[in-house]
């Protein structure tokens, strides 16, 4: 009896030097144990809808899903977002653009974890019960988990693809209903995640097929371990996932909803990176030595839009002459303070099918007020000017934005008034086309150019809402539906290029900035890209010793 | 003693009654719908909504309702969140312990330094060494607890880089959930690196704990320092003295004793603030216990949640508090209430 308390005493000592051991290491580095080695902690900023982006466009759920569970049969190249091959290791284009022929990557296994243990490795079985349950209502899956699958609705991708074949176990074919140069990018984005066609089985056989959305299966690099709402997620290594070269073996989500404690856990190195940095945040991440900025141009783009239907902006010298007034310049420094690139056209750099020649209106109020006077404007001409009463990374300040083009258009003989609404009632009445002028923006969700040039300025997409300038020319037009049905790169690239240049004759709108989007890491964190076509990924991150 | 311990059990009951009722009744006055604020589930057809008024007995009268409500309460069946759509008796399990756990450092800290403080200095009062205690007891109290927590932030973890901002631990460090008190948890899990996780456990709790325990004991440095000054002026140590005895004598003997008497009320009085404090200081420093849970629950409307976790921290106050005022009564049988109400 004694010895066995002296035994429990003894531990009870241990624990209590562990504690007195654990106030002098107080003094010594947060990160010094062996433990957080060969770990990342990525600092979200809410909880993620499901475990899978087909059921949700929220970027916290294609952050904590799309690349970290799944993969695509296809991927974007984040630096040029040219398509590459990812689940699908070739793929063939019929010439009548009709048909598509993937073949499958062979060897690539599914997660096996506390929930599910795979039998089988990924074939063309996966593929069709994926594509299915949103494209078939009676797919047994279809209406789990609420059954709306936003991204492949808004596309109309059900219309489009007319069947899915199993040629064999390792080669499918899809056949669409007309040709779609963009079918290809839609198979990249975030949206077009491969499920397991067996973990699907194995649900529905306990009655608990719910659980596909919240206990993921996928092939991607990390496992899905543990969520706890408001608290975080938490991945392990994938150890058979072919594809990456990191050596990482735990990857965590912690969920902070305060930008501001996000910037402050950086900083302590209880987190390795950030989502969404502050503006006001940037200058103290580039500051401080050990953490680093990463920067890129976003998919997106600022412009100031006329209304083409209305007098006197149908007429595209006044449309030119208004251009002429102002200056770009200074409105990318004092309204995106710095943070972004001067538009010369639709698409940023990060597209494939940027032109870095393309022409562009420079500043020229002189040139401006002989344009005016020749188009016969009065010289107490007044204009609105709507400025979107929201922020957006495109436009971070609408109304600073048009102060600045009143005062601009001031100096040419032009008075403006500054229009703005609620938000809801502001996209309402463009749609309804009594605007003179809207200061407003896109964010493109592909790395297609057909996801900018298409819903921007095409006849089609006044009555749907988005071409806020109400421009309805044939030849672009034409220009926009050959460049869809091509699948060559350089014929596409020549047909967008003629675009451009028929924008810049027209001058349906002033294209003004593409904002960076930014990720804040630590400076000991290796290998993290900005993923401008959509979630975050970690399969090539690192820590550094 | 029986009778007195009678009415403390009635007093209990009545109170949890009417907190029982009164969360009962909360649903009714919540924005939105009845349903989804009892059930947490936002019925998505007519079917299922029939379904879950029959489940929720919301066919039936107001008794009957509240009778079924007990008894789920009883029976542990508590819900669910209307945001996560987990139990809610599981979600409170794993976020109460994290809460009395501060509390419980936070009290022990209070106990351990602001007692002997108190008695040192209710002794030796009127010199330096107590100006400063005073002084520093003084601002400890009065310091707005969340700016103090933020101070601490920007000193301890923004300009040192000593201390983590956030959590109980690192989140690397998979701690299973045995008892939900995480020395206790890391201490039952097997893993390698178990000192370096109660280490990692530890620098987490320190800056929470401190944030929170500086007004306690500030408290309770000047209720134990004025309670000695008092018991030591009083007639019959006076008299002891007169005989001889030393100080030490006297004041282990009768002082300690007389002088504890009343801090035993005060720290029942203290057990409420000390756990709205902590509430305070969970949502700063990101520490996953009830408050923390709490807000969220508020920021995401989530009804159920809320009415659960109020019931169940009025509950834990309230039961602390006549728990510890009937201890306290029960070791001073002879003092009058109104001499009591005076400390």
């Amino acid at each position: 009896m004694p010895k066995l308390t002296s035994c429990i005493f003894t531990t009870h000592i241990k624990q209590l030097f562990i504690l007195l051991f654990a106030s002098n290491m107080l003094s010594a580095c947060s990160e010094n144990t062996s433990a957080l080695q060969n770990a990342i902690t990525f600092c979200s900023e809410s909880n993620p809808g499901f475990f899978n982006p087909q059921l949700d466009t929220s970027s916290t759920t294609a952050d904590a899903s799309a690349h970290q569970i799944y993969d695509r049969l296809l991927e974007f190249n984040p630096s040029d977002g040219r398509i590459e091959p990812g689940l699908a290791s070739s793929w063939l284009v019929s010439t009548d653009g009709l048909t598509y022929t993937f073949q499958l990557r062979r060897g690539v296994e599914f997660h096996t974890t506390t929930y599910f243990t795979p039998s089988r490795n990924f074939n063309a079985d996966d593929v069709i019960f994926s594509f299915d349950r949103w494209r078939v209502s009676t797919h047994p899956f279809h209406d789990v988990n609420g059954g709306s699958y936003p991204y492949f609705d808004s596309l109309g991708l059900k219309q489009t693809i007319k069947d899915i074949k199993r040629i064999n176990g390792y080669r499918i074919e899809i056949t669409l209903y007309k040709p779609d140069s963009s079918f290809l990018a839609n198979l990249a984005t975030d949206f077009a995640v491969i499920l397991s066609a067996e973990y699907g089985e194995h649900l529905l056989s306990f009655e608990n097929p719910a659980l596909i959305d919240t206990q993921p299966i996928g092939t991607g690099p990390y496992k899905f371990v543990e969520y706890r709402q408001n608290q975080y997620i938490r991945f392990s290594r994938h150890h058979e996932y072919t594809l990456s070269t990191s050596d990482n073996e735990h990857l965590i989500f912690d969920i902070t909803p305060k930008s501001s404690l996000r910037m402050a856990k950086l900083i302590t190195g209880e987190c390795d990176a950030v989502a969404f940095p502050s503006q006001s945040d940037l200058e103290v991440i580039v500051e401080r030595e050990e953490l680093t900025l990463l920067e890129k141009p976003g998919l997106n783009v600022g412009f100031w839009a006329f209304n083409t239907s209305k007098a006197p902006f149908n007429n595209p010298k006044v449309r030119h002459a208004l251009a002429l007034a102002i200056d770009k310049t200074s409105l990318l420094d004092a309204v995106y303070l710095g943070h972004a690139s001067r538009a010369k056209s639709l698409v940023p750099s990060a597209s494939w099918a940027y032109q870095d020649d393309a022409q562009e209106i420079g500043y020229n109020p002189v040139r401006a007020r002989e344009l005016l006077s020749e188009a016969g404007i009065p010289s107490n001409f007044t204009m609105d000017v709507w400025a979107m009463p929201v922020k957006r990374a495109y436009n971070p300040n609408a109304m600073k934005m048009a102060q600045l083009i009143k005062r601009y258009l001031a100096d040419v003989g032009v008075t403006v008034n500054i229009v703005s609404y609620d938000w809801n009632i502001f996209r309402e009445n463009l749609t309804r086309g009594i605007h003179d002028s809207v200061l407003i923006g896109w964010n493109a969700d592909n790395g297609d150019p057909d996801n900018f040039y298409r819903p921007l300025l095409t006849c089609d997409a006044i009555p749907s809402g988005t071409n806020r300038a109400m421009w309805c020319n044939e030849e672009y037009d034409e220009l926009i539906q050959k460049a869809l049905l091509s699948d060559n790169f350089e014929e596409r690239k020549v047909l967008y290029k003629a675009a451009n240049k028929l924008i810049f004759k027209d001058t349906p709108l002033v294209p003004i900035a593409h904002a960076f989007e930014y990720q804040a890491v630590r400076a000991n964190i290796k290998g993290m890209q900005i993923n401008p076509f959509g979630g975050i990924r970690f399969d090539q991150v690192e820590r550094l010793p | 003693m029986i009778k007195m311990f009678a009415r403390y059990v009635n007093l209990m009951v009545i109170t949890v009654f009417i907190l029982v009722l009164l969360s009962f009744m909360l649903p009714y006055y919540f924005p939105g719908e009845l349903l989804t604020n009892i059930s947490g589930i936002v019925p998505a057809s007519e079917v299922q909504a029939q379904a879950l008024e029959k489940a929720f007995k919301l066919d039936k009268n107001g008794v009957q309702q509240f009778l079924f409500y007990l008894n789920n309460l009883i029976s542990g069946n508590w819900g669910i969140s209307s945001a996560s759509q987990l139990k809610l008796y599981d979600e409170i399990a794993i976020a109460l312990p994290a809460t009395i756990e501060l509390v419980f450092y936070s009290l022990v800290i209070a106990i351990f330094v602001g007692i002997p403080l108190g008695f040192i200095f209710g002794i030796k009062h009127h010199n330096p060494a107590d100006f400063s205690v005073v002084t520093f007891s003084i601002v400890g109290y009065s310091f707005p607890i969340f700016w103090l927590a933020l101070l601490f932030i920007i000193l301890f973890c923004l300009q040192l880089n000593w201390l983590p901002i956030s959590g109980r631990i690192n989140l690397l460090f998979e701690v299973e959930h045995h008892t939900g008190f995480i020395f206790i948890d890391i201490l039952k899990s097997n893993f390698e690196n178990q000192s370096a996780a109660l280490i990692d456990a530890f620098k987490h709790a320190l800056l929470p704990t401190l944030s929170v325990t500086i007004v306690t004991t500030a408290l309770f440095i000047r209720f134990t320092r004025r309670s000695t000054m008092y018991v030591m002026e009083k007639g019959y140590i006076v008299a002891a003295r007169s005989r001889g005895f030393t100080l030490r004598q006297i004041f282990f003997k009768h002082g300690i004793k007389n002088a504890l008497l009343p801090i035993l009320p005060t720290m029942a009085l203290q057990i409420s603030t000390l756990i709205t404090n902590v509430m305070i200081i969970e949502t700063i420093f990101s520490w996953p216990g009830i408050g923390h849970w709490l807000i969220q629950a508020i920021y995401q409307q989530d009804y159920p949640a809320i009415r659960m976790g109020m019931l169940i921290v009025a509950l834990c106050v309230m039961i602390l508090t006549i728990t510890i005022e009937f201890i306290s009564r029960a070791l001073d049988p002879t003092k009058d209430t109104a001499e009591r109400a005076s400390v």
